[in-house]
């Protein structure tokens, strides 16, 4: 690996990383030569007493789940595999699932990675314990990404006990009841873990304590669902029928406390309202003026034509710094040029 | 020498001229009896006098501040509340140190999206009273809390005794505000999950006011726990409480804090607050629980079984809030305890894998013989996160040099298991070396770059943090550990 980069370096050759081209889809289309991570694979230590679980970057995800369902442990960020994922391209896309509202951002479990930087020098930064402030917080900034600063060549991860107890319930109500109910509930002590609303329907997911749960459930009401773990997986993977079909899928960030955006086609709502899922044939320029307005951004999150561009462009402060970080970590520029930003 | 001085003196009061054009007099200090109190954070042990003290009150004046310290070529030193255990806001004698202890106005409480926007002089603990009526509250408790100020928590990545189950500030910061060293407005973050880009907002949070100067932060606030409980539990031996810690979240249970003190701590703490603990305990935990009623009860339980089974000799659970605040407040006290006890006291902050601990807590038991020097320990036991306090006269010489060498033994240590020099202190100038033995100097290097990609005069707290590649070499060839600097006239940024 760090030779193939440090040759492409000299050429000023781009590399297009890629674990298991699960997420090939997502952000501006890959280019160059292909850098294959899937060969240096493998969990390299793993406490459960510890928190802990290291791996090299072409684990697959399913591999690492299964290792830590086995000890009674999970991710608690709930990323998508979206297919043979690695733990590398799951990083490096940053993407977090339905609990992301309650327990947090792919970012936060990121304890240390070992990362190759675009001159082939093999960098190491954090490590694997839960407080660590010596030195930037360079594993957080490589989370997400997308492969611009360096090759995630190892990553430790903070993982967490599964909860003994979930249930999941379901509420009739449109979207600015189910807006007002997801924010008045998380600022209650109520064990929540997912939100999702969709053509009338609020779903809520409870984890935790069986007391916990026991404790809320009738406290929140709502009819239960019997198959919930289903649900939150059809959501998380986006196999729902609402992620199907050929209409661009937005993703908009907003705050969750933001109006219902008026904007044309089908939204799906997660994370208690800041995640706007829109199928949407509405043009980029008033899906993102929208977005702005309500104090968020939106990303083009699969489509087949993508030339208006996936992200919400920078303002030139931020693009300034973007470019000098990617000059410190990739002066060739040949780690997945282009892929975030067509600026580098 | 003498010219040094006038010239010196000369640009004082030039830079503070260029100050008082657009601030008011009170809010530009260079008499020496003004810049004293400037002098030094909570590592006392370090000072140096500003040359000049600017005291902003608004944005406006900050951009102004920094751009006419871009442009003067003025290094800047940020400072919160001054409380800060590893020098991170050590004053140059050469620039400018900027105070954001004005800044102290909580702008906007908003308990529906369950956050507050507030300024950078607001302290850490005022923000969960600010949201209290809500039911809401701060998670990060630093136990300087009182006094820190929530713009160096964002500085130095704070942590706290609640830091396992409720993150670090880097978890619990969703956006901050605040203008680059050329006094270019920068908002990194955002109130919706997420924000455009990379993600800088967790660059910036433990960056040691090296990137850039923090003028807005927005924290998220978490819904008050309806009840907390915390078990004390002793033991008779140190090794075994460490082994129970592990035991605990091997057992699936993730506590609201899970703390520990030796004998030596937990004796120099009773002296001063009379909180309760076990004396005859070779070391204590306070596990706390926190959540519904149903859920403490059931969670109390199972720690109290785990406790038991790895050999805990008593209990005593927590029956009402005061008695949970009295075993708290106990490990809260531990540093002013520490320093009734001792003339001085040097807090060191390593981080360790937990598995580790019984080893290191013997590496430092042998450290104090080596020294002559007594060393009590408090320990966020969840984190892996060490508190050793060596006792020690910091007006003897010889005994402060002991001191440093012990320090830098066990920070070296932590380092050699797997660990880190620092978990919530920061580097400052008091840990500098020690970066020296975590990173390589390929990593050091990229951290130059990562600065001067923000900084590119380096002129934001210059010398801090990140030892340049010279000083390291210096460093591993004097064997000079810890403390004073062999050579303060190398280049530093």
């Amino acid at each position: 690996m760090q030779d193939q980069i440090r040759s492409a370096a000299a050429r000023a050759a781009p590399l297009r990383l890629r674990g298991g081209g699960s997420k090939d889809f997502y952000g501006n289309p890959p280019r160059g030569e292909l850098l294959d991570t899937r060969g240096y694979a493998g969990i390299v230590d793993y406490e459960p007493s510890e928190l802990v679980l290291s791996a090299r970057a072409g684990t697959p995800l399913a591999e690492i789940e299964q290792a830590l369902a086995e000890r009674g442990q999970c991710l608690p960020f709930e990323p998508p595999h979206f297919g043979e994922a690695t733990l590398g391209g799951c990083l490096a896309a940053g993407l977090s699932g339905p609990r992301r509202a309650a327990a947090g951002a792919l970012r936060d479990f990121v304890l240390g990675v070992k990362l190759v930087d675009g001159r082939g020098r093999m960098l190491e930064f954090g490590g694997r314990v839960m407080k660590n402030v010596a030195g930037y917080d360079v594993s957080r900034l490589v989370a997400g990404s997308l492969g611009t600063l360096g090759v995630i060549a190892e990553a430790s991860l903070k993982v967490l006990p599964r909860p003994p107890a979930e249930r999941t319930l379901r509420f009739d109500m449109d979207q600015p009841a189910a807006l007002d109910a997801m924010n008045v509930w998380a600022g209650e002590p109520l064990p929540i873990s997912a939100s999702a609303w969709h053509e009338g329907a609020l779903h809520l997911r409870l984890s935790g304590s069986a007391a916990a749960v026991q404790a809320a459930a009738p406290r929140l009401g709502g009819t239960e669902v019997a198959d919930g773990a289903a649900l939150w997986r059809a959501i998380r993977e986006q196999t729902h029928a609402f992620f199907g079909g050929e209409e661009p899928l937005w993703r908009i960030a907003v705050p969750s406390t933001a109006a219902p955006l008026a904007l044309s086609g089908a939204q799906l709502l997660e994370w208690n309202g800041g995640l706007r899922w829109l199928r949407s044939s509405a043009g980029a320029q008033e899906i993102r003026a929208a977005a702005k307005r309500a104090g968020g951004h939106a990303t083009l999150f699969r489509a087949r034509d993508k030339s208006s561009g996936v992200f919400t462009p920078l303002d030139p402060v931020l693009l300034r710094l973007h470019r000098g970080l990617k000059s410190a970590f990739d002066p060739a520029g040949i780690l997945n040029p282009g892929r975030m930003y067509a600026e580098f | 020498m003498g010219e040094t001085v006038s010239l010196s003196l000369s640009r004082r009061h030039e830079v503070a001229r260029a100050l008082r054009a657009f601030l008011p007099a009170r809010a530009v200090l260079f008499e020496e009896e003004d810049t004293r109190p400037y002098e030094c954070d909570g590592l006392t042990a370090y000072r140096q006098l500003p040359m000049v003290v600017a005291l902003p009150e608004t944005e406006e004046q900050v951009r102004r501040i920094l751009q006419l310290c871009a442009s003067m070529r003025v290094p800047v030193v940020p400072r919160g509340a001054g409380t800060g255990l590893s020098g991170g806001a050590l004053p140059l004698g050469d620039g400018v140190l900027l105070s954001m202890a004005k800044f102290m106005r909580v702008l906007r409480v908003d308990p529906r999206a369950r956050l507050a926007v507030v300024q950078p002089g607001v302290r850490n603990a005022a923000i969960s009273e600010a949201a209290a009526p809500h039911g809401l509250y701060y998670a990060p408790d630093p136990s300087s809390q009182i006094a820190c100020t929530i713009g160096g928590n964002v500085a130095e990545n704070s942590g706290g005794v609640h830091c396992l189950k409720y993150g670090l500030t880097v978890h619990n910061v969703l956006r901050v505000r605040g203008y680059t060293i050329d006094g270019e407005p920068l908002e990194l973050g955002a109130e919706a999950p997420d924000a455009p880009g990379l993600d800088l907002l967790a660059l910036a949070v433990g960056s040691e006011g090296m990137l850039f100067v923090v003028t807005e932060v927005t924290v998220k606030l978490l819904p008050k726990p309806q009840c907390a409980r915390v078990i004390m539990a002793s033991f008779d031996d140190v090794e075994k409480a460490g082994d129970a810690v592990a035991e605990i979240i091997a057992a699936g249970i993730i506590p609201a804090g899970l703390e520990m003190m030796d004998r030596p701590a937990t004796r120099a703490v009773e002296q001063f607050v009379g909180a309760g603990y076990d004396l005859e305990a070779a070391a204590i935990l306070l596990c706390e629980s926190d959540g519904t009623p149903a859920e403490v009860e059931d969670e109390i339980a199972r720690m109290e079984a785990v406790l038991t089974a790895a050999g805990a000799v008593r209990l005593a659970v927590s029956r009402d809030e005061a008695e949970r605040l009295r075993f708290w407040s106990g490990r809260k006290a531990a540093f002013p305890a520490v320093g009734r006890i001792s003339p001085d006291y040097y807090c060191m902050d390593g981080t360790i894998p937990r598995k580790r601990l019984g080893e290191v807590l013997h590496f430092i038991a042998a450290l104090e013989k080596k020294y002559g020097l007594r060393c009590p320990n408090v320990f966020h036991a969840g984190d892996g996160n060490l508190h050793p306090l060596i006792l020690f006269d910091a007006n003897n010489a010889e005994e402060l040099h002991r001191t440093e060498q012990f320090a830098a033994e066990v920070l070296e240590k932590c380092v050699a298991v797997g660990g880190t020099i620092t978990g919530e202190h920061g580097v400052g100038v008091e840990k500098i070396n020690q970066m020296c033995t975590q990173f390589r100097p390929d990593e050091l290097e990229l951290f130059h770059a990562v600065k001067l990609a923000f900084d590119a005069r380096a002129l934001l707290n210059p010398g801090k943090a990140v030892p340049t590649l010279a000083r390291c070499a210096e460093y591993g060839r004097m064997h000079v550990h810890g403390g004073a600097l062999p050579h303060p006239e190398l280049p530093r940024f």
